[in-house]
């Protein structure tokens, strides 16, 4: 496909512990095209994050290990780069936003420090003046209230909203191609993570670029993102275009997810999902939701499910809708 | 690989390799002085023994740290010397611990408090003093021996638990984990007890280990000024001391118990970290 | 009237080195036996300074809080040990609530060994008891909080509280940290033990939809004060004050069906001011689409629309 940005094949990805490996990712694929909204639903523990820091070359190693896979970023493989490619992956390709604001930001400088600290290091520019200039546009970019206060402000000084609004400014303070947001907003009220997500869809499309939106929320992600994919146990198990996956949930973890959720029509929550998620130091065989499926079929102990094509864009890791080579 | 508890403890112990360094050393040293009499050449030597033929050795084979003044085996009056240095150190800890930490947790759980106020301010008058004075001036004013030396440094010891333990203790007693067994109406023993101690125990035992080098090294610099352990008992500090007066010549009489000091603070030292690594909440 | 809790004219003020914060300000409610009062609000509404003055660990500065009948508005060291018993309350965050030093067993122990409810051999079966009546296999009583997930967690912090078979139990935010998953198996164990129980419960949290699908009567709080109060079902599909209206209208749901329950975007603009400096005048008026003249100058009081439904806000003449 020649309009995509970030192509994941197959990822695998282990941590070193004691007696052995945690194999936290499973083989993981996804693709994100050229500003594309794309959702990563999941919930914790099910790798999204270790995922992404794969993606932007920050994952710790040791204890962590790319046992697979590849990271095709406009083509070129980003796991066999070397730091300098790195560095200008992280420059100008990619950036990422944290999920929790507050720990993103050294709360022993002040805004103006960190920002002016991070566009010098984007941008290369080297005068005071032009510095501030472009912090001060970048503070105006995110809708942010008297920039030149904020400048001044230590992070404490700041609301949870403005935090998150100043991580994002830090963020773009270069152009980038694709934004990750991590659960962004989370932690916030839910009116003031209404205008964050908000802000970042109008950025996106003000400056053409793709967004992965993390979160471990259904609602979020129906309403900001074009295409989901669905993560459970350190691999995709679904994968289709929004309105899609919430008119038509095919796989039976995506299908128990929903009807978790509390709906606003008062009709009860489900009873959750039996189990618990799967030890990653000996994970189950085959398909790593089938301890916990209502549907389970004797290949699904044997063989992990490939992500069958149903639909146009809509694919699902389950036997219940294909059958690989094998039968 | 079948994970055991044992193995578990050992992985987190063992992955910095200076923990294990300072395991081998401590046990080493422990060894040699619980099991002195059997495991010195001259056992004997540690008594009173006087062979001026035999005086001023250097080291040798048969002598590997040489002879004294008085023709003892050096070797041989370290390992007994380990004896009172490691004696010290734990009656010292095991008077200082258990004081220093329950004032630490009183002032700290009862901040703001009278209780606070007043055990903080003693703890800040021990702390004022210089502490190698303060025991100076104890052992001076009774009559020096290795008990009156662990005395000395008990008194001045004790307060840096006591601040230790109530930094924590103020911090945690805001946990929710304590708030939810006051809400319980657990008693005050139990939260203090039962509740906030246990998480301090591992800074406590890491600050234990290292304590052990240090005590022993101010007991060294007790003895050193011929206030701790008296002839012809062998201390370190005394060794040091001894041979002194004859340096540069006869330099093996103090550099090889000065170097069994350092040896013996080296190793507590790397044990300590070990010992935090071990107690740490992360799980292997 | 067989109330279990009654809440008058609530007050809590902090000094504070910025000046004085009025947390809660007129906070009056009830709560009967077997029934759930969801308090719901933005960060610095309140509501858990509401819960933490109920559970005695914060002072009241003015009001009175009557338990069963009984006057219980002082702090928690004053109170007897049997009103400890009655009254319980589960934390938001389950990694800060249970000891990281303790086994599961020791953490469930404790209340019972207090309160002395339950002696020697029998301890062991009341213990594995508990954890089944939280569906936690026994063999979970060995274990340490740092071995088990968020949502196991919370359930052993949940069982603890049950321990004394208190009548009412307190809930701040106890799903919040978790996920929607474990949210609902949380969520179903709590209504199966409440219908058994006829157990009370104040429901904390910011979620609209959870608290439509497990209160009972609803109170929305803003900078301290209730603003609107309502049975749940009225509450969501008649929301009267205009902030209700605005948060309704931006939480984020999963079906149409839902969106069209929604009532029409309201987006709100600004920060939610601190507690510091309160504006005059209505609390909410700077954010308000409807706010008047009168708005700005005088403080509405919370006036009685229809049967149960208590709205503060000078649209509806209070």
């Amino acid at each position: 496909m020649p309009d995509v940005l970030l192509d994941v094949q197959d990822l695998v990805v282990h941590f070193q512990v004691y007696g052995g490996y945690l194999k936290v990712l499973d083989g993981v694929t996804l693709q994100v095209r050229h500003q594309e909204r794309v959702g990563l639903v999941g919930e914790t523990g099910c790798g999204k994050t270790t995922t992404m820091k794969t993606i932007m070359g920050i994952l710790p190693k040791p204890p962590g290990v790319v046992r697979g896979g590849r990271i095709l970023f406009k083509g070129r493989d980003v796991l066999s780069m070397r730091p300098p490619e790195l560095e200008h992956l992280r420059r100008s390709g990619i950036s990422m936003i944290f999920q929790d604001p507050t720990e993103a930001l050294n709360p022993v400088f002040t805004v103006g420090e960190q920002l002016e600290d991070a566009i010098r290091y984007a941008l290369g520019k080297r005068d005071h003046a032009s510095v501030r200039e472009v912090a001060l546009s970048a503070l105006q970019n995110v809708a942010l209230p008297d920039p030149p206060r904020i400048l001044e402000s230590y992070p404490v000084q700041l609301s949870g909203g403005m935090r998150q609004r100043v991580c994002i400014a830090l963020a773009l303070a270069c152009p980038k191609e694709l934004l990750i947001a991590d659960e962004p907003g989370t932690s916030l009220d839910v009116t003031i993570q209404d205008q964050i997500l908000r802000l970042i869809h109008r950025l996106a499309e003000e400056r053409k670029m793709a967004v992965i939106l993390i979160s471990h929320s259904l609602g979020v992600i129906r309403e900001w993102t074009e295409r989901v994919y669905v993560m459970y146990a350190g691999t995709i198990v679904e994968e289709a275009k929004t309105g899609e996956l919430f008119a038509r949930p095919l796989h039976p973890y995506t299908e128990a997810l929903m009807r978790c959720v509390p709906k606003l029509t008062g009709t009860g929550i489900a009873e959750g999902i039996p189990g618990r998620i799967p030890d990653y130091f000996d994970p189950p065989s085959g398909c790593r939701f089938h301890p916990r499926c209502p549907h389970r079929m004797d290949i699904c102990r044997q063989r992990k499910p490939q992500l069958f094509p149903v639909d146009r864009g809509h694919r699902v890791a389950c036997f219940l809708f294909g059958r690989d080579s094998h039968g | 690989m079948r994970r055991t508890r044992i193995g578990r403890w050992w992985y987190k112990f063992s992955r910095n390799p200076l923990s294990v360094v300072g395991l081998i050393i401590v046990v080493g040293v422990v060894f040699c002085a619980v099991f002195a009499p059997w495991v010195a050449p001259y056992p004997e030597h540690a008594g009173p023994y006087v062979n001026y033929r035999e005086a001023n050795q250097p080291p040798s084979l048969a002598h590997p740290f040489g002879t004294d003044i008085f023709g003892r085996d050096v070797l041989s009056r370290v390992f007994f010397a380990f004896r009172s240095s490691l004696l010290m150190g734990i009656v010292v800890l095991s008077i200082v611990v258990p004081v220093g930490v329950t004032l630490g947790l009183l002032a700290g759980y009862f901040k703001e408090s009278w209780i606070d106020i007043l055990i903080m301010r003693i703890t800040d008058i021990f702390l004022s003093v210089p502490p190698l004075i303060l025991a100076l001036a104890i052992t001076s004013v009774l009559k020096p021996n290795l008990t009156n030396a662990m005395i000395a440094v008990s008194v001045m010891w004790w307060p840096w638990y006591t601040r230790l333990v109530y930094g924590m203790a103020t911090s945690l007693r805001n946990e929710y984990f304590v708030q939810s067994a006051e809400l319980i109406g657990a008693s005050k023993f139990h939260i203090l007890f039962r509740e906030i101690l246990p998480n301090c125990v591992s800074t406590i035992l890491t600050k234990m280990t290292l304590d052990m080098g240090w005590v022993i090294l101010i007991g060294a610099a007790l003895s050193f000024v011929g206030l701790g352990e008296q002839p012809p008992k062998p201390a370190l500090g005394t060794m040091v001391a001894d041979g002194a007066k004859y340096l540069p010549e006869y330099w093996w009489i103090s550099v090889f118990p000065g170097l069994a000091i350092m040896l013996i603070v080296l190793g507590f030292n790397l044990l300590g970290d070990g010992i935090g690594d071990l107690f740490s909440l992360e799980e292997a | 009237m067989d109330e279990l809790l009654v809440v008058e004219g609530l007050r809590k003020f902090f000094a504070t080195s910025r000046g004085i914060v009025r947390a809660v300000q007129d906070v009056s409610f009830a709560i009967h036996p077997g029934e759930t009062f969801g308090l719901v609000g933005e960060s610095g509404s309140g509501k858990s300074t509401v819960a933490y003055m109920v559970m005695g660990m914060y002072r009241p500065t003015g009001g009175r809080i009557l338990f069963k009948g009984q006057d219980i508005t002082m702090p928690h060291a004053r109170r007897p040990l049997v009103l400890k018993k009655e009254l319980q309350i589960v934390f938001q965050d389950p990694g800060s609530s249970l000891n990281p030093r303790r086994s599961v067993r020791e953490i469930l122990e404790l209340p019972l060994r207090v309160h002395r409810l339950v002696d020697g051999r029998k301890l062991q079966e009341k213990v594995e008891e508990l954890l089944n009546l939280v569906e936690l296999p026994p063999d979970y009583a060995e274990k340490y909080p740092r071995a088990l997930g968020g949502g196991e967690k919370q359930m052993v912090a949940i069982a603890r509280a049950l321990a004394t078979e208190p009548s009412l139990l307190v809930l701040d935010e106890p799903t919040s940290a978790l996920d929607v998953s474990i949210q609902a198996k949380i969520i179903n164990t709590l209504v199966r033990i409440q219908k058994e129980r006829r157990l009370g419960y104040l429901f904390i949290t910011h979620d609209l939809s959870l608290m439509r699908n497990i209160a009972h009567r609803v109170a929305i709080m803003y900078l301290g004060r209730i603003m609107e109060l309502a049975p749940a079902q009225v509450f969501f599909e008649r929301p009267l004050h205009p902030y209700t209206q605005m948060l309704l209208s931006s939480i984020p749901v999963i079906s149409e069906e839902e969106e069209r329950l929604k009532p029409a975007k309201i987006v709100s603009t600004g920060e939610i001011p601190s507690p510091v400096n309160l504006p005059p005048g209505c609390v909410f008026h700077p954010r308000c689409r409807e706010a008047r003249e009168v708005c700005r100058r005088e403080e509405p009081g919370m006036r009685e629309v229809e049967v149960g439904h208590l709205v503060r806000c000078h649209l509806y003449g209070a």
